[in-house]
């Protein structure tokens, strides 16, 4: 059991929307066609001209207090190495509580397996000695950082210290592991 | 206003997360039916043991079972992967009310059988006696303990009735649902059903005068919990403000205010409340439409809710 603490920031002065992490991750992942596991989100606020716009590339939080690991009732969703929410399909029964519970919309069920599918940080990779994922791997802009949270010379560690950093609906109380750099 | 536009497009979760369908709003309907049943029961078994129940109200408890049976159908109609169903009883998850609700379904089968036996009319439980041979004195046990069934059977109606509302009342992440009011509202809708149905049985005419008083209570709390509903949701964040115009003025107002208040809650009161005043013996037109009302609820309320998620995420940017 890895004693890691997996986070990744996602700088969004850098991040142009191209999509790339999104096609990584299905090559990857083998996600099927017409779903995603990342996905690019763009808000364009203001009024013209005074326009502003803000590209994310979204996921799985991975959230220290993940409200589909509490929702799950067969304990098919749970925490695995590093803290990654993951996913055991030999438990899920595709009850889809965890979707309903997810604020961020990051599940899905799979029509091939009924299953219940969703961004697992990589694991296969961070857990095997590779220290990327694969949307990072692909990243033209390397707006994509992973790293273990808890050392402090981890280049996600040093990114959350010197720039300002948000999370997605922090009221939520769910506390994301995915950090957008301001 | 600020302009979203996002790449993913998941069937089930984009535009709008749909992931419970109609199976979900007739399971709720059902289970919270079945806890009105057992409660209603249970509770004048309690109060009046030495009233002789007529043969229609004896016979009621055994439409629990049936009922949760169907109802369970629905839920497992529902799950993508049904052969995996049995997981539900690997395990007992205390923090997710799924897990709460699988196990309470499977204890109400032995208590609702054990207490319908308990109130079977003597000549039935006679003839079942003589079919049943040996296994008939699994009823003599169950005929002993008679009380205690009861007040178990009381118990697991409450839980099953208030458990129907955790279930979505416990998603902080929808708001139209993660309100403390939607347990006891789906408890006391599903009371009013339970009530409804009975009514529809042929009952003596002192058991439908004391349902149709017990139900006109049951509505009249039932209308003040939705407005509490209401007003917790009008007085939380701009998200839940958002969900709370789905039936104020939004999609779902047409449906909520016809088939839900005036259908189902205001015109069922009324006709009890008019036949009642008048000396007549109350008809089982009200009873069809509370049951229509609570049907109506429940699907409302699973269909918006799961439609409040993406209103509330535009109205928090």
């Amino acid at each position: 059991m890895s004693r890691k603490r997996w986070a990744m920031t996602v700088d969004t002065r850098t991040c142009v929307g191209c999509s790339a992490c999104v096609i990584g991750c299905k090559t990857e992942n083998d996600v099927p066609a017409g779903y995603s596991r990342d996905w690019i989100f763009t808000e364009t606020t203001g009024t013209f001209p005074n326009l502003a716009m803000t590209i994310r590339s979204e996921r799985c939080n991975h959230c220290d207090d993940a409200p589909c690991v509490r929702a799950c009732p067969t304990g098919s969703s749970h925490y695995g190495p590093g803290g990654l929410v993951l996913v055991t399909t030999a438990k899920c029964s595709g009850c889809k509580a965890c979707i309903a519970a997810c604020p961020y919309g990051a599940r899905f069920v799979d029509p091939r397996t009924r299953t219940v599918d969703k961004c697992t940080l990589c694991a296969h990779r961070l857990e095997n000695g590779i220290p990327t994922t694969s949307c990072q791997e692909i990243c033209p802009t390397r707006s994509i950082v992973v790293g273990d949270l808890d050392d402090p010379t981890s280049e996600v560690a040093e990114l959350l210290a010197a720039r300002d950093a948000y999370t997605l609906q922090p009221e939520q109380g769910t506390e994301p592991r995915l950090f957008f750099l301001k | 206003m600020p302009e979203t536009t996002t790449t993913r497009a998941n069937p089930l979760i984009d535009p709008s997360l749909h992931v419970w369908g109609p199976e979900v709003a007739l399971y709720l309907f059902l289970g919270g039916l079945v806890a009105g049943v057992m409660v209603l029961v249970a509770w004048r078994r309690l109060r009046h043991p030495e009233v002789t129940m007529s043969r229609a109200l004896a016979l009621a408890p055994w439409s629990v079972p049936l009922l949760l049976s169907a109802g369970m159908l629905c839920l497992w109609l529902d799950l993508a992967n049904r052969f995996n169903a049995y997981r539900f009883y690997f395990i007992f998850r205390v923090y997710s009310p799924m897990s709460w609700g699988a196990w309470i379904l499977v204890a109400i089968y032995p208590v609702s059988v054990a207490f319908a036996w308990t109130v079977l009319p003597g000549d039935i439980a006679a003839r079942w006696r003589r079919r049943l041979g040996s296994l008939a004195r699994l009823g003599d046990w169950a005929q002993e303990r008679a009380p205690s069934l009861a007040r178990a059977q009381l118990a697991l109606g409450v839980l099953l009735g208030i458990y129907t509302g955790i279930l979505l009342a416990a998603l902080a992440a929808r708001p139209l649902w993660n309100s403390a009011v939607l347990g006891p509202l789906f408890l006391v809708s599903g009371l009013s059903s339970g009530a409804a149905f009975l009514l529809l049985l042929r009952l003596a005419a002192g058991e439908r005068d004391t349902l149709v008083h017990t139900d006109m209570l049951l509505i009249v709390v039932e209308i003040v919990l939705i407005g509490l509903w209401f007003v917790t949701l009008a007085s939380g964040g701009a998200g839940t403000q958002a969900a709370a115009r789905l039936v104020f003025g939004g999609d779902y107002t047409a449906a909520f205010w016809t088939l839900v208040v005036a259908l189902g809650l205001v015109t069922p009161l009324a006709g009890e409340w008019i036949e009642r005043r008048h000396g007549m013996l109350p008809g089982r037109a009200s009873a069809v439409l509370v049951l229509l009302g609570g049907l109506a609820l429940r699907w409302i309320v699973v269909d918006a809710g799961q439609h409040a998620a993406e209103i509330a995420r535009i109205a928090l940017h």
